[in-house]
């Protein structure tokens, strides 16, 4: 009689002893899971973007320029001396950075030959949906000097 | 024949796990009054391992250059879920690391466990130490906070005082001639991976020694004439710990929680160094010593260069005590190193003391004896019991 209670006490003990070590475990495992998933950081809403002079030499010559909309790439393209258009510059396919071909007078995708037109649809190749476009407007540079490019999210 | 069974048997044949077995079971330590010393070891490495577990943690979210190390962990402390806790973790078991460290190699000295076969065990022991303490130091600037900044400035200063090889060592330390971003890179350079590689490779050599020669008894509990005593180390002596590393863990966890580890403004280069600068609390009396040592040069050697050289050479014998001591291989005593090891003791707790204005040291070095005075009075009482044959 005398054994069989001290082997329930026993039991009791390794009882609370598990479950002390499990709680110390849990407690333990707990900030280190969430600790090891990242924290979602809001990204800074950019609401509009200074993007320079009409006639900046660098956007006259090449016909475009990518621009930093807080941290997503914009492409900025001038299709002719009053006719300035701006799409986001990530390709819809896989991501990658697309550039304008003034040639060919096409948004166009090196990874993969992706084809986009100047109204950012894809036309060609790969890309499954169409370019996200921008605003561009153009603002006052001062007396004598060129007007200057805004480039801001559609409403 | 069960699977479990099997896949043991599988081991066993193939690991010789029983081998292994049989030399745990076989394992005992020296009982005596003097026992509760033996945790301090331990509570090191506890204290190691979790360095280690921590450390990486931080790596994750860690940037090493002077443009993102504040901001990175200034967006661990404030954004990541926990990542207070981490850090807060990692530089208070940081401090408690060497403070256990610093505990063991106090109790070791004046229990003179360094006598023969066991030099090399007490000459990996402050190598460890000193590893610990290259550790504390380039982990203070990694933050790239005011403090750290102009601590890093000092120390690697102090280091360029040395005669001939100052120069030398301080560029080797700096990574040019003043503390910049590429200070840091070399600084986290060496604290995640330089330092933990020579840190495992000694420290295995130190667990090694400890277990082909065992714990010393101390010559104290010799001289009376008893015959040895030993407690199994599975399970009563690793219980004990065990029980002590809880206690260690409730501790860090209490400090972490309650004192989290503060950031601070951002390092300037630029700005002047304000007045509270401070090195970490294990090199304040290095530091104080250096604040009363006036500007003057005797026979080319300039006079803040004496107690650098001083603590140089101290470090050396440090080392070298094993070899020292001869009194207690000729006659099992040496009161002239209990002294010394009395004086040096007094000198570090006085001078930090002194250093931060304030009676906080004297307090901990009185509260842990404080701490260790029932499992003390356990193991006298336990000896008592057992009269000798």
């Amino acid at each position: 009689m005398e054994h069989a209670e001290s082997h329930g006490r026993r039991r009791l003990l390794n009882w609370f002893l598990g479950t002390s070590a499990g709680a110390l475990c849990a407690s333990l495992v707990y900030p280190v899971v969430r600790y090891l998933s990242p924290p979602t950081v809001p990204e800074t809403t950019t609401a509009q973007v200074e993007a320079g002079s009409t006639m900046d030499p660098d956007l006259v010559e090449k016909g475009f320029k990518i621009l930093r909309f807080g941290a997503e790439p914009v492409i900025l393209i001038r299709v002719s001396e009053t006719d300035f258009r701006a799409f986001s510059a990530t390709c819809t396919h896989l991501s990658c950075i697309v550039e304008f071909r003034k040639a060919r007078q096409l948004i166009w995708c090196n990874c993969h030959n992706g084809v986009y037109d100047l109204n950012g649809r894809n036309i060609e190749g790969p890309p499954p949906r169409p370019l996200t476009p921008f605003e561009v407007h153009l603002v006052s540079g001062g007396p004598g000097q060129p007007e200057k490019l805004v480039v801001s999210r559609k409403a | 024949m069960t699977v479990v069974d099997q896949a043991l048997r599988f081991l066993d044949d193939r690991l010789h796990l029983s081998a292994v077995r049989h030399m745990v079971s076989e394992k005992t330590v020296p009982r005596h009054r003097y026992m509760p010393f033996y945790y301090f070891g331990g509570m090191t490495l506890f204290f190691f391992a979790i360095q280690v577990a921590t450390g990486i943690l931080l790596m994750l979210y860690y940037r090493p250059s002077a443009e993102g190390a504040f901001e990175s962990v200034e967006f661990l402390m404030t954004t990541v879920p926990f990542g207070w806790l981490i850090r807060s973790i990692h530089a208070w078991s940081a401090n408690l690391m060497v403070f256990s460290a610093a505990v063991h190699l106090v109790s070791v000295y004046f229990l003179k466990a360094y006598r023969p076969p066991r030099e090399l065990t007490w000459l990996t022991g402050c190598l460890l130490l000193f590893l610990s303490l290259g550790f504390g130091f380039s982990g203070y600037l990694l933050p790239w906070n005011k403090l750290s900044f102009f601590a890093t400035e000092v120390g690697t200063e102090i280091a360029g005082r040395v005669p001939i090889v100052g120069e030398w060592m301080l560029r080797f330390l700096r990574g040019g001639d003043r503390v910049t971003g590429g200070t840091l890179s070399r600084f986290y350079g060496w604290h995640v991976a330089i330092l933990p590689a020579a840190t495992t490779a000694l420290l295995l050599l130190h667990l090694l020694l400890v277990q082909i020669h065992g714990m010393s008894r101390p010559p104290v509990v010799e001289r009376e004439g008893r015959s040895p005593r030993g407690m199994r180390f599975v399970p009563h002596f690793a219980l004990r710990e065990a029980f002590v590393w809880t206690l260690a863990l409730g501790l860090l966890a209490t400090l972490a929680a309650l004192f989290p580890w503060e950031l601070g403004e951002k390092a300037d280069p630029f700005a002047p160094a304000y007045e509270d600068i401070r090195p970490e609390w294990y090199f304040m009396y290095m530091f104080q010593t250096l604040k009363l040592v006036p500007g003057g040069e005797v026979a080319g050697l300039e006079f803040e260069s004496i107690p650098i050289l001083a603590f140089g050479l101290l470090g050396a014998i440090l080392l070298l005590v094993p070899f020292l001591d001869r009194g207690i291989i000729a006659r099992g005593r040496s009161p002239a190193f209990t002294v010394l090891g009395v004086v040096a003791l007094v000198y570090v707790v006085g001078m930090t003391a002194w250093g931060y204005r304030s009676l906080l040291p004297v307090y901990v070095v009185l509260g842990t004896g404080l701490a260790l005075g029932p499992f003390l009075i356990a193991a006298a009482r336990a000896e008592k019991r057992d009269p000798p044959p």
